[in-house]
C-alpha cells in the first residue's frame, strides 16, 4: 500500500511538471501581456522596461525553470491585473467555488437520485417520459444557456432571485461564506442549479438505469417472494445496491464541477476561481493562469487519488491485482 | 466544543450586524461596469474606467466639467507669468478626508511621485520642468519651453497627500510590473467628494461620502457600490431587475430591450474616441498581401481608392444601428472647434475603381485586415462590413480578428507593427489635437523625437505635417493655434494617410429612479448623480 502510494505521489509530481510546462509553453499564444496591463497611450520606452521587469524577454525554458523554482517555495507570483499575490487572490476565491460546488453537487444528487428512482419506478408512465425528455434538454443545453435564461425568468421577470454576485458574505477566519446570511443563500440558488444541472441528468439517467437493472435481478425477485414490503423492497434494496456506480461518479464529476465552473461563474459575476480564470485568460495575466491550472491539476489528481484508494477499501479483491495506472 | 459554540454564535452575530439596515434616508446607489478598478494607486494605470472611479476619491489642480470643459479644483485659479512660468493659487480650506490640510508640499511631492519611474502618467507633468513652492497656497511650474495646453491633463493628474504617502511607505508610484503590493495599490485617501470604505478587486468596492469635503457635492447618493459584470447580458438582467441602478456599457442589441422595459433608459451620447482604418505605407511589401515586390498602400491612388470605397453611412446604419457620428477627421470635435470646416469625400466605388486601374491593380488585390473583437463597439462587425465594401472594388480583404489580447501584441509598436491594414480607436488623452498628430500621424523613426508616431502603425508620414506639429506644440494663441491645427489635418487629408471611421456612441443603461450626467469622454462620475 505505501508503495503503491508513494508511486502514485511521484506520478503526481510528474503530471503537475507536465502542466507547468505545457501550459507555459501556450502562454505565448494569448498575446503579450504588457498591452494589457498599460493603456495604448503608453510610451514604448515605458513598455520595454515593463517587459524587462516582468522577465518576459528571457527565453521561455528560463521563465519556466524560473516559475517552477518560485512555485516550489511557495510564490506564486503577483497578478498583472490586479497586482496582489496571486496566492492571496485564490484563496479568497477558493471559498465562493467550493461553495458553489458542493451545492451544486447536493443539488445534483438529490434531485438525481429521487427522478432516478421515480422514473425508473414509474417506468412507461406519461411522468417518466417526461422526465426523460427533461432529462436530455438538460444533457443537451449549454451551461450558459441555461444560466442566461434562468437569470431571464427568476431575477428580470419574476424578481425573485438576483441575478449576479454572492449577496453579503461572512468572514469566518480566512473563510468567507454565504451560507450564514439570507441573500448569499438566495445568490446560491441559480448558479448552483446552473452548474448542477448536467450532474443531475446524468445521475438521473444512471440512476435509472441501474435501477431497472437491478429490479431484475434474482434478489429482489426473491425479496418480492418472502412478501416485503415494495417500499423496503425499493428503497432498502434496490436503491442501496444502485448507489456505488453513482457515487463513483459523483466523486468524479465532483473535480471537474470545481475546476469547469467557469462558465457558469462568469455568467453569474461569481466570485469564485473560475472567472478569475477567465478574466486571467483574457488579460493575459500569466501567474494567475499558471496557478490555477497547477491547482486544478492538484484536485483532480488528489480525487482520482482518493478514488483508487477508496476503490481498495471498498473492494476487497482490488487489493489482490497489481495497482492500476492512470 | 463550547468554543466552537460560541464562536458560532459570534458569526451568527457578526452576519447580523452586516445585514441591519441603513439609517433611514441613506440613500445607494449601485453601479456594475464591464470593466473593473483595476488599481488604487492613481498613478499605476492611465485608463478611463479606473480613473473615473479614483476621481471620486482624488482630485486634481483642474476638473472638467460636464461638457468635458476646463474648471478649477484643487487649484482657484492660475495664470501664464512669462510663456515657461505658470503660477497656480490653490484653494484654501481644504482637507484630505484623514483631516490634515491640503498645502503646496502635496502638489510638489505629487508631480515628483507622477514622475517617478513606475508611473503610467510620466507625461502629465512636462519632463524637464520644475515645480516651485512660492507659499503654501502659491505654486510654480518653471517650462522648457512654451506649452499651451500644459494644464490640459491635469484634471487626471490626482493629487495625492505626502504625509500619507510617507506615513505608508508609498512615496514610490506602484508600477503595473509591482513584484510587491503596496499599501497605495490597495488603499486611498484624497481630497474627494467620497472614500473608499471597502475595495476587493473584482468584486466590489464600497465608496462612502466625504463628510469633510470642502464643495458641494450635486448628487445626493451617501454610499456607492459597484461591482464589475463582465458578461454582457447578466449586466443587463441585473440593470432590468433592479439589482444595480446603472451600468456601463449596454450592448447595442439590447437597448431597445431596456428601453421597452419601463424600469430603465438607455442614455446615449457622443464618445470622443476616433475609430479609423489604417494601412500600412511603409513596408516595401505587405506582410499579409498577394502582391509580391511591392507595396500597393504606397500609392495615394490605392489610398484614396480604398477611402472612397468604404461607405460609413452603412456601417453607421446597419452595423452601429444609428449609434454612431460618422467622422471626417481623425479627432473628435469635442476636441478641436473647426471640425465643422470639414467635410468627409463622397463614397464612390466606380471612382474608386477607375483609381485602382490608374494605380495598376484593374483587378484589385488581396489584403489582410487585422481588427479586435472585444474592444471597440461592434468592432468585429465593422470589418466583416468593410469585406463587402472593398470586394465591390476588387479589393479582396482577408479579415484576421482576433481578442485584444491577440490583436494588440501585433498592431503596436512592441509587436513590430506586424499589420497591413488594421481597425484601431483613439481617443487622445490630452484632449487636445496634438497628441494625434504626434503619436499617430508623426514620422516613425524621427531621431530628434524618437517617441514621435509610437502608435503610427500604417507609418504614414508627411515631413511638413512634422513640422506644423511641433509649431502647434509651442504656439499660445489659440485662434492661430486651431488654424495651424485645420492645415495640419488638411495636409493628411491630402495624403489619405488615414481613413477615419467614426466617433462611437456612449450606452449607458440608468435606472428611472436616476438621473445623472454623461460626460463624452465615458468618465462614469457619480457625484452628479441623484437617486429618487
Amino acid at each position: 500500500m505505501i508503495a503503491f502510494l508513494l508511486r502514485r505521489i511521484l506520478q503526481t509530481v510528474g503530471v503537475l511538471l507536465a502542466v507547468g510546462i505545457i501550459a507555459f509553453s501556450m502562454f505565448r499564444f494569448v498575446g503579450d501581456p504588457v498591452n494589457q496591463i498599460v493603456s495604448i497611450d503608453t510610451p514604448y520606452a515605458e513598455r520595454v522596461a515593463i517587459r524587462a521587469s516582468l522577465g518576459l524577454d528571457d527565453p521561455v525554458p528560463i521563465q519556466i525553470l524560473r516559475y517552477l523554482g518560485r512555485v516550489a517555495s511557495g510564490d506564486f507570483g503577483i497578478s498583472y491585473q490586479f497586482r496582489q499575490p496571486v496566492s492571496a487572490l485564490l484563496a479568497e476565491r477558493l471559498p465562493a467555488t467550493l461553495e458553489l460546488a458542493f451545492c451544486a453537487t447536493v443539488f445534483a444528487l438529490g434531485f438525481g437520485i429521487v427522478l432516478g428512482v421515480v422514473s425508473a419506478l414509474r417506468r412507461g408512465t406519461t411522468l417518466a417520459a417526461t422526465l426523460e425528455t427533461v432529462s436530455l434538454v438538460g444533457i443537451s443545453l449549454p451551461t450558459f444557456l441555461i444560466g442566461i435564461l434562468l437569470i431571464f425568468l427568476f431575477s428580470e421577470t419574476l424578481h425573485w432571485l438576483p441575478s449576479f454576485g454572492r449577496g453579503e458574505t461572512v468572514r469566518i477566519g480566512g473563510w468567507t461564506t454565504g451560507f450564514l446570511t439570507e441573500s448569499g443563500l438566495r445568490a446560491l440558488v441559480l448558479p448552483s442549479i446552473t452548474l448542477g444541472l448536467f450532474q443531475m441528468t446524468l445521475v438521473m439517467r444512471l440512476v435509472r438505469a441501474e435501477m431497472l437493472e437491478v429490479l431484475r435481478t434474482d434478489y429482489i425477485r426473491f425479496a418480492r417472494a418472502r412478501g416485503l414490503h415494495t417500499r423496503a423492497i425499493h428503497f432498502g434494496h434496490a436503491l442501496k445496491n444502485t448507489l456505488i456506480p453513482v457515487i463513483t461518479i459523483a466523486g468524479l464529476q465532483l473535480g471537474s464541477v470545481i475546476a469547469f465552473s467557469i462558465i457558469t461563474e462568469t455568467v453569474f459575476q461569481w466570485p469564485g476561481m473560475g472567472f478569475l480564470f477567465l478574466q486571467a485568460v483574457q488579460n493575459v495575466d500569466i501567474p494567475i493562469m499558471a496557478a490555477y491550472l497547477l491547482l486544478v491539476a492538484v484536485i483532480f489528481v488528489t480525487i482520482n487519488l482518493a478514488v483508487d484508494i477508496l476503490y481498495t477499501v471498498v473492494d476487497p479483491r482490488l487489493q489482490l491485482s497489481s495497482p492500476r495506472a492512470g | 466544543m463550547k468554543t466552537l459554540f460560541r464562536s458560532a454564535l459570534w458569526a451568527l452575530a457578526a452576519a447580523a450586524a452586516l445585514q441591519l439596515p441603513q439609517p433611514a434616508g441613506a440613500v445607494t446607489l449601485r453601479y456594475a461596469n464591464q470593466g473593473d478598478l483595476k488599481a488604487l494607486d492613481p498613478y499605476t494605470l492611465n485608463e478611463t474606467t479606473t480613473l473615473a472611479h479614483l476621481a471620486h476619491v482624488y482630485e486634481g489642480l483642474t476638473r472638467r466639467g460636464k461638457d468635458l470643459s476646463i474648471q478649477p479644483a484643487l487649484a482657484e485659479r492660475w495664470e501664464i507669468l512669462e510663456p515657461t512660468r505658470w503660477r497656480f493659487y490653490l484653494r484654501k480650506n481644504v482637507k484630505f478626508s484623514d483631516g490634515t490640510p491640503f498645502t503646496a508640499d502635496d502638489v510638489v511631492f505629487s508631480s515628483e511621485r507622477v514622475r517617478a519611474p513606475g508611473s503610467n502618467f510620466a507625461t502629465r507633468v512636462p519632463s524637464g520642468s520644475k515645480v516651485v513652492k512660492i507659499d503654501d497656497h502659491t505654486i510654480d511650474f518653471v517650462l522648457t519651453g512654451p506649452n499651451p495646453i500644459m494644464h490640459y491633463q491635469f484634471d487626471y493628474w490626482l493629487i495625492m497627500s505626502k504625509s500619507w504617502a510617507e506615513k505608508n511607505n508609498a512615496v514610490a508610484p506602484t508600477p503595473v510590473s509591482a513584484t510587491t503590493p503596496s499599501y497605495a495599490s490597495l488603499n486611498a485617501m484624497g481630497t474627494g467628494p467620497y472614500t473608499i470604505e471597502s475595495h476587493q478587486p473584482g468584486v466590489k468596492t464600497v465608496f462612502k461620502k466625504n463628510p469633510n469635503y470642502w464643495d458641494k457635492i450635486e448628487g445626493n447618493a451617501d454610499e456607492i457600490v459597484f461591482t464589475p459584470i463582465a458578461n454582457d447580458s447578466t449586466r443587463v438582467s441585473a440593470l432590468l431587475s433592479g439589482e444595480v441602478d446603472i451600468i456601463e456599457p449596454v450592448p447595442l442589441q439590447d437597448i431597445q430591450r431596456v428601453n421597452s422595459s419601463g424600469t430603465a433608459q438607455v442614455l446615449t451620447g457622443p464618445e470622443v474616441r476616433t475609430i479609423f482604418f489604417g494601412m500600412d505605407q511603409v513596408r516595401d511589401e505587405l506582410v499579409s498581401s498577394n502582391v509580391k515586390g511591392k507595396n500597393p498602400f504606397k500609392d495615394k491612388r490605392v489610398r484614396e481608392a480604398v477611402y472612397k470605397a468604404i461607405d460609413v453611412d452603412v456601417i453607421k446604419a446597419r452595423v452601429m444601428r444609428g449609434l454612431s457620428t460618422p467622422s471626417p477627421l481623425m479627432i473628435a470635435p469635442e476636441f478641436f472647434k473647426l471640425s465643422k470646416e470639414f467635410t468627409r469625400p463622397k463614397v464612390d466605388p466606380e471612382g474608386a475603381k477607375k483609381l485602382l486601374a490608374e494605380a495598376g491593380y484593374p483587378d484589385g488585390f488581396e489584403v489582410g485586415l487585422n481588427c479586435p473583437s472585444d474592444r471597440y463597439v461592434n468592432d468585429g462587425d465593422i470589418c466583416r462590413a468593410a469585406i463587402g465594401m472593398l470586394a465591390r472594388i476588387g479589393i479582396k480583404v482577408n479579415p484576421i480578428i482576433e481578442p485584444k489580447a491577440q490583436y494588440f501584441s501585433k498592431v503596436l509598436k512592441s509587436g513590430g507593427y506586424n499589420v497591413s491594414m488594421y481597425l484601431l480607436g483613439w481617443t487622445p488623452s490630452t484632449g487636445d489635437s496634438h497628441n494625434v498628430l504626434y503619436e499617430i500621424m508623426g514620422c516613425r523613426n524621427d531621431p530628434k523625437s524618437p517617441s514621435r508616431g509610437d502608435t503610427n502603425a500604417a507609418g504614414y508620414c508627411n515631413p511638413k505635417l512634422d513640422e506644423m506639429t511641433d509649431q502647434i506644440l509651442v504656439e499660445l494663441d489659440p485662434a492661430k493655434r486651431d488654424q495651424m491645427i485645420k492645415q495640419a489635418f488638411q495636409i493628411s487629408i491630402d495624403d489619405y494617410g488615414y481613413i477615419p471611421v467614426h466617433q462611437q456612441s456612449l450606452a449607458w443603461g440608468v435606472s428611472k429612479k436616476v438621473k445623472l450626467v454623461q460626460r463624452p469622454d465615458n468618465s462614469v462620475l457619480l457625484y452628479w448623480a441623484t437617486k429618487e
